[in-house]
């Protein structure tokens, strides 16, 4: 006799495969169906199913078991349609009826590349433990050797310098009297006095114009309104012709990358900028996926995307790993810096950002020597991006605190450490101690730091976490309305709210980076260097950092 | 904490004088050590002003290596002076083998050298007698002080009275104009004479009451610019004695830029100065010499000039006070009370956040520039 129902179900999952589960309570549900319309993957889904239930009905009820069809929530077992975690569901369920639970014991990565695909995602390397940033401790306190200074009385100057200062020794300054002024010289390099913390490029394209503008909005009100001069990094892919003609220009770092997109338009302003852009990237790397260039998907590219970019509307913008016109650092540095300089009047500092990786000194020996670069962008293995292969995220890329070091005591070796500064990125923030994790660079060698993912975690809600949940920035179909190009889900982002939570971070962070520099004695400049200041619980750490052991 | 004492004389002065005003500051140092730095001598060292001074203490052993040492050179003896030792029951100084302040002639290669090469010959020299005294770490037989010309650098471990009168300097006192002295050694760590205070260079001195929290980037900073004498560092004070040379020899800035080498003044601060400009660019390219203190630094400039300038939170006391002829720059006004009594105490000088205070040789009037304006208000003395 045959069987009522196939057995043969191989090459199915099950939930038990997938990263998160859903836990539906019926008894709480609505059916109202709003998880279901909301969910951006379509993990769940109302269904019908046959249940054995206990009734009593009539004027003498006795229980009795009948069989009905109700209405439930399913979740999907196909792997396109994988439930992210991002509980969206949870977020518009009327009843607390629903919630994604994380999976630890899932399946995804033997089932993720269908098609022969790789897995592609956004977000930034899954690695939940803490991070060697979040390791470090400030230990030097100020305790009778020297009176600790008062972070809410004393003056702090958190400020960073970017832009290449010329040694003391070929200042272009001589005597005149009892005083120094200065006398002319070909080229003083262009000096930019910033907030120690920026935001790290992300493009008009990557992110929505709500998320976008949000940020940009933020900045203004942080830069006008309380003096506070945080910048931010565009991205690649230009600014709205607005923007770039504004007086708004000098908050902006442009970036340029290797897909050059938004260069047109850039260009095409120059003659009508009121201002000069705060600084100009060049981006030859991100950290999060090193050795692969920007990638834009088609959905994304949509009308005053395309108009920035110059670009065909709906085609995919896949930037190339590396500049095609440049195969050397050297080559790099003498034509773009150069070439970007020019473009500027050499009113503005131009560096180059590169991936955190072990030839990093290479780099830094390069521009050491050159007398345009302005800077050094290291992006570390944990900065996030907005579309890459998996594999890129979670096992390429150098580190950032061993990168830094290692860099920032080369320039010492030098004599360089104050006229090449060194912006370190790379996992900022990431478990949320956006000023404490700031602090450690600064005190390794960074004049500063860029932070991404942390900003939109903490001023649009990003849902990204590192047991990647949601991490579908590239699908277009962020849930929260940050990476997205599609209305329906950007129209969910308010702006305004965006702008307040920026501002309240930076306040916030300003704060905390007084209340770490207070007991450590620095307050008129940044402990940038100041290594004697931290410990770590780890020897093979400390040894590597050169920073003091404590347990 | 330390405790400092300088006096800028007319005339000559015994170092007991600064040393008892240290003692009436007792209460505030721990007696764990004295270092003296005199400059413009007087007595048998008047006459001998051209002839660059060494100042150091060795075992014995140590004295026949630097004694090979100087011969080898071509440096000859000029004259000797050694304290007369007096150790008295009771006292808890340990006496070392050999203190040796000796006057030199220069070699005779060196007798149409120019000012500069004969410079950079005695710093040579310094540095590398130092280097020969430290390749044994733990009994050193040799450690120098200064090596040059009308200075000289008494430095031991002990109570400073005491140590005062171990040198015999009450009853055979080193006669100069320019004298600072120091009342600790730098206890924080394990005792090095190298770490008490004052430190020389090169005809710059500076001694320092506070904590340096920026020493780390700053010592880097400094031996980072390839400078040789830009070593040691044994105390993190060192580096102001440092920061003072580089500024003015090596940048050949006017000395007042001191003050806004290691307190410049922010971008919004600069309006009111003439040299604005010169200040933005400096305020860049000095950044890593920015110190945060707590620290008042006395120094003295090659030209004699005794100054005190304060870090811009002026966590540390100083005070600069006296009469026409004789200034005293102390961390108390009581060590003033006692070493310059008869003082108008109204004419006092506090050195607050902007100001440097100077007084120069002769010690005619107290001079105080105004880093905010660039103003000078002078301070006649009675």
């Amino acid at each position: 006799m045959e069987s009522a129902g196939r057995l043969d179900v191989n090459h199915q999952l099950i939930l038990n495969d997938l990263p998160y589960v859903i836990t539906w309570r019926q008894d709480r549900c609505l059916r109202c169906g709003r998880c279901t319309s909301v969910c951006p993957v379509k993990a769940i889904e109302p269904g019908v199913e046959e249940r054995r239930i206990v009734e009593s009905a009539g004027s003498t009820p006795a229980p009795a078991s009948i069989r009905k069809v109700v209405s439930v929530v399913k979740q999907s077992t196909i792997v396109e349609r994988r439930c992210i975690g991002c509980a969206t569901c949870r977020l518009v369920c009327p009843n607390d009826a629903i919630e994604p639970v994380y999976n630890p014991a899932n399946k995804f990565f033997w089932h993720a590349n269908r098609g022969g695909e790789p897995y592609k995602r956004g977000g930034r390397r899954n690695d939940p433990d803490v991070s060697v940033l979040d390791r470090l401790k400030f230990t030097r306190i100020s305790m009778l050797t020297d009176p600790a200074l008062d972070a809410a009385r004393h003056e702090f100057r958190v400020r960073t310098l970017l832009g290449r200062n010329l040694p003391p020794e070929k200042l272009p300054l001589k005597l005149s009297g009892d005083g120094l002024i200065p006398e002319g010289m070909a080229f003083v390099p262009p000096v930019r006095e910033i907030f120690p913390i920026r935001i790290g490029g992300m493009s008009i394209g990557a992110l929505s114009p709500t998320m976008w503008e949000g940020l940009a909005m933020g900045i203004a009100y942080l830069n006008e309104v309380e003096k506070i001069p945080v910048v931010m990094c565009t991205g690649e892919g230009g600014m709205p012709a607005r923007l770039l003609k504004s007086p708004f220009l000098k908050y902006f770092i442009l970036q340029i990358a290797s897909g050059y997109f938004g260069w047109d338009e850039i260009i095409r302003a120059i003659p009508h900028m009121q201002c000069d852009p705060a600084a100009i990237e060049i981006k030859y790397g991100q950290g999060a996926k090193p050795g692969d260039g920007g990638l834009l998907m088609a959905s994304k590219v949509i009308g005053h995307i395309a108009k920035i970019r110059g670009v065909p509307e709906f085609v995919e913008l896949s930037s190339p790993p590396t500049h095609q016109t440049k195969y050397s650092i050297e080559e790099a540095v003498a034509k773009m810096i150069t070439a970007m300089s020019m473009a500027w009047g050499f009113r503005v500092p131009v560096y180059p950002k590169i991936s955190g990786t072990k030839t990093a000194l290479a780099v830094l020996n390069n521009l050491a020597r050159n007398p345009f670069a302005a800077a050094l962008g290291i992006d570390g293995e944990d900065g996030g991006t907005g579309a890459a292969y998996n594999v890129s995220l979670d096992k390429m890329g150098h580190p950032i605190a061993s990168n830094l070091r290692e860099c920032y005591l080369n320039l010492v070796k030098l004599g360089a450490q104050n006229e090449l500064p060194i912006f370190a990125a790379g996992g900022v923030g990431k478990h949320g101690n956006l000023a404490a994790n700031a602090a450690s660079l600064i005190m390794l060698g960074a004049s500063g730091v860029d932070s991404g993912k942390y900003v939109m975690q903490a001023t649009a809600g990003c849902l990204g976490d590192e047991r990647n949940r949601c991490n579908i920035c590239n699908t277009g179909k962020c849930p929260r309305g940050i990476t997205t190009q599609d209305p329906k889900l950007y129209r969910r982002l308010d702006p305004d709210v965006v702008a307040q939570r920026v501002v309240d971070i930076f306040l916030s962070a300003d704060k905390e980076l007084k209340k770490i520099f207070a007991p450590m004695g620095r307050s008129t400049e940044l402990p940038i260097g100041m290594s004697d200041g931290l410990s770590v619980a780890d020897q093979a750490i400390a040894e590597r950092l050169g920073i003091s052991y404590a347990c | 904490m330390c405790r400092l004492s300088a006096i800028i004389s007319a005339e000559y002065i015994s170092p007991m004088e600064p040393i008892l005003a240290l003692e009436t500051m007792k209460e505030g140092h721990d007696g764990s050590g004295l270092g003296l730095m005199m400059r413009s001598l007087g007595g048998e060292f008047e006459a001998l002003r051209e002839y660059p001074i060494l100042s150091a203490i060795t075992t014995h052993q140590g004295y026949l290596t630097l004694q090979d040492y100087m011969q080898e050179k071509g440096f000859r003896v000029k004259y000797r002076w050694e304290p007369q030792i007096k150790l008295t029951p009771g006292m808890k100084i340990q006496k070392r083998d050999r203190y040796l302040v000796n006057a030199y002639e220069y070699p005779e290669s060196f007798e149409s050298a120019t000012q500069a090469e004969k410079e950079a010959l005695l710093t040579a020299t310094r540095l590398e007698l130092r280097a020969i005294g430290e390749r044994d770490k733990v009994n050193p037989p040799i450690t120098v002080f200064s090596f040059w010309p009308d200075v000289v650098t008494l430095k031991e471990v002990g109570d400073p009275l005491e140590v005062g009168e171990f040198f015999g300097l009450d009853k055979h006192p080193i006669m100069a104009k320019t004298i600072f002295s120091q009342g600790r050694q730098n206890t924080n760590y394990a005792i090095n004479l190298y770490a008490c205070h004052p430190f020389f260079i090169q005809g710059f001195f500076t001694m320092t009451n506070g904590e340096n929290t920026a020493f780390v980037p700053i010592r880097q900073y400094l031996e980072s610019r390839g400078n040789p004498a830009y070593v040691g560092y044994n105390s993190d004070s060192e580096v102001f004695a440092h920061i003072l040379h580089y500024s003015r020899r090596t940048l050949g800035y006017p000395l007042h830029y001191y003050k806004d080498v290691i307190t410049p003044l922010a971008e919004t601060e600069t309006g009111r100065r003439k040299d604005a400009e010169a200040l933005r660019l400096m305020r860049r390219s000095l950044r890593m010499l920015t110190i945060d203190g707590p620290n008042c630094v006395i120094g003295c400039d090659a030209d004699g000039t005794v100054f005190m300038v304060q870090d811009t939170k002026k966590l540390r006391p100083g005070v600069v006070g006296g009469v026409k002829g004789k200034v005293g720059f102390m961390s108390e006004p009581c060590g003033i009370g006692s070493a310059i009594p008869g003082r108008d105490s109204d004419r006092d000088v506090y050195p607050m956040k902007y100001d440097f205070v100077m007084v120069r040789p002769g010690a005619k009037e107290i001079e105080v520039w105004n880093q905010l304006d660039g103003s000078t208000s002078i301070i006649s003395l009675s």
